[in-house]
């Protein structure tokens, strides 16, 4: 530790003011507070203060990323051997998945920093450490196979026209990572939906369908059983396929305080309570199929507990929050069974009540108003 | 007098970039330059002539029904339009579709009668209708060559990026051809002329 403070303050002597590099000020403050405590103290008074502030909240949120991502990095491996047929040690095949994952992962945080430290620059302020956990959770829910330059578009496209154009780090109304998922599925829907894509190296559409697109064409038979959807040896996006892996995350969050159980819950009940009506109406496989195995197919899960609980483009009050994960189990639901064009229906869910949520907040606060109005009224006796 | 004076609609009074009208047609018919381009053509028709036609009665018209003459005005022009288009340019008319008449409706053929030719003589009103057209053609020029471009590789319908592109992994943008990303360019543009 102590070595890496003298390398950054060696280093960061040629970006202060006068110095050649000093341009560059944004990303060389950005490298240093990630990897070491920002060296502003407060000079004056007394303050106290609680020692999570944003960089350990989205640090925290990293590390529950961790469990998802490693697992997903080994299951891209497992699923292109098992594609191929050769039998290879575990290490290799984690080998392999790291060879494909980890050029995704850089090129995201590659594109999507020079779009922030371009826009700090311009508005004088630090980078914020919000992309950090945007640009893991890009690589999560994309395809093995991806063309990079698609990533670094949807990455800086995303960055740009959610977060810098509404104002910077906090103030954007949608998740970026969906928006830039989104951006590809309806850009270049080739190479994220059919069959072709969730195994990396596959030459043809064979063996290559999800859980997901089983359920659309009605083939419920053809369905992984539910252990493997739990461990995750299912082809599927990076990050998704391991349900314990993210049920381990959840309990992560939940613990440290910086995930809402409340969403998480409320968006299992919500999509539950959508699958039981479905269920109820039965009448082909796909509306047939019980609602709790809803649960572990496709992103349900991973978007539940990371992306629904994205404390800025989530709802804040209490009950709004239990309404907006509702409605967002309930509305992936929906999507995924009623509309075959779009199997997986948590992406567009989770934006859809994104740009619900400040609505639903509004509705609750006035609702709470107005009946701490009444009851002023009821217990002064008042007349209107 | 000077013909700078109606230039404004080109930058900085344009009627899509600055009075934000006419919006909804330049989403529709951009996919592609060609549609684009006559659509840009037709609005300046309209506009302008309107323009002509009732500065010319401007004196005549009581100012209580000045709204429908006006509408009837711009309905014929519209028509004619029409007719032209689906006499010698079918095809056109055609991918145009419902949009050629709903040019009707276009806030700034209404908005220039009422502001200019109401209260202008014959040929400013006509010069002000045309530049208007410009203005308005400009913004669907750019927005159609960027998103032909982008969304099908291709610009007049001809091929303009070439195949070994798309051999080394490149292609077409499909958000490009879907009309919330002419609203995003349209917004993009808005941002780069304000700032």
């Amino acid at each position: 530790m102590k070595k890496l403070e003298k390398i950054s303050e060696k280093v960061g002597k040629w970006f202060q003011k006068g110095k050649p590099l000093h341009p560059l000020y944004p990303f060389y403050d950005a490298m240093d507070t990630f990897f070491l405590t920002p060296k502003t103290r407060t000079k004056t008074g007394t303050h106290i203060r609680d020692a999570v502030d944003m960089k350990r909240g989205m640090i925290t949120v990293m590390i529950a990323l961790l469990p998802a991502l490693l697992f997903g990095i080994w299951n891209v491996g497992y699923q292109h051997f098992l594609f191929t047929g050769e039998t290879v040690s575990y290490l290799r095949m984690f080998g392999y998945g790291l060879i494909k994952v980890l050029p995704i992962i850089i090129v995201t945080y590659v594109s999507g920093l020079t779009v922030e430290i371009i826009f700090a620059k311009i508005r004088n302020h630090q980078v914020a450490e919000g992309f950090f956990v945007t640009g893991l959770l890009i690589p999560m829910i994309l395809p093995p196979d991806i063309p990079l330059w698609i990533v670094a578009l949807a990455t800086a496209f995303s960055v740009l026209f959610c977060k810098e154009v509404f104002g910077g780090n906090g103030y954007n109304f949608l998740n970026p990572a969906l928006v830039a998922r989104a951006f590809i599925f309806f850009s270049y829907p080739k190479v994220i939906t059919g069959d072709f894509v969730w195994i990396a190296g596959q030459t043809d559409a064979f063996s290559g369908a999800t859980p997901l697109a089983h359920l659309a064409l009605g083939e419920v038979s053809q369905l992984p059983g539910m252990m493997e959807m739990m461990v995750g040896t299912i082809p599927g996006s990076i990050g998704e396929t391991s349900k314990i892996a993210i049920l381990l995350g959840a309990v992560f969050l939940v613990i440290t305080g910086v995930g809402s159980l409340r969403i998480m819950l409320s968006v299992v009940v919500g999509g539950l309570a959508m699958g039981g009506l479905l269920n109820w109406i039965g009448g082909s496989p796909i509306f047939d199929y019980p609602a709790w195995q809803h649960l572990f197919l496709g992103g349900f899960l991973f978007g539940a507990v990371f992306m629904a609980t994205d404390p800025v483009s989530a709802a804040h009050t209490p009950v709004g929050k239990v309404v907006y994960g509702f409605l967002i189990g309930v509305m992936a639901i929906l999507i995924r069974v009623v509309n075959k064009g779009y199997p997986e229906g948590m992406m567009l869910a989770i934006l859809l009540m994104n740009i619900f949520a400040p609505l639903i907040d509004y509705i609750v606060v006035q609702i709470h108003i107005r009946n701490r109005k009444k009851e002023i009224i009821k217990i002064n006796n008042l007349k209107i | 007098m000077s013909i700078k004076k109606y230039f404004g609609p080109l930058s900085k009074d344009n009627p899509i970039l600055v009075q934000i009208l006419g919006v909804c047609s330049a989403l529709a018919v951009t996919a592609q330059l060609k549609p684009a381009f006559v659509m840009a053509l037709s609005v300046t028709v309209v506009t302008g002539f309107s323009s002509l036609i009732i500065s010319l009665i401007r004196k005549m018209i009581p100012s209580r029904i000045r709204i429908v003459i006006q509408l009837v005005v711009i309905a014929t022009m519209v028509i004619l339009v029409d007719q032209i288009l689906q006499a010698f340019f079918y095809d056109m008319s055609k991918m145009l579709s419902v949009f050629v008449g709903l040019i009707i409706t276009n806030c700034i053929v209404m908005g220039r009668l009422e502001a200019f030719a109401m209260g202008n003589p014959p040929i400013p009103s006509f010069l002000d209708g045309i530049f208007n057209g410009f203005g308005y053609g400009l913004v669907l020029i750019i927005v159609g060559v960027i998103r032909e471009i982008f969304g099908s590789g291709t610009l007049w319908n001809m091929q303009v990026i070439p195949t070994s592109f798309y051999e080394a992994g490149y292609m077409n943008n499909g958000l490009m051809m879907l009309p919330p990303m002419a609203l995003l360019l349209v917004g993009i543009m808005i941002w780069i002329q304000r700032s």
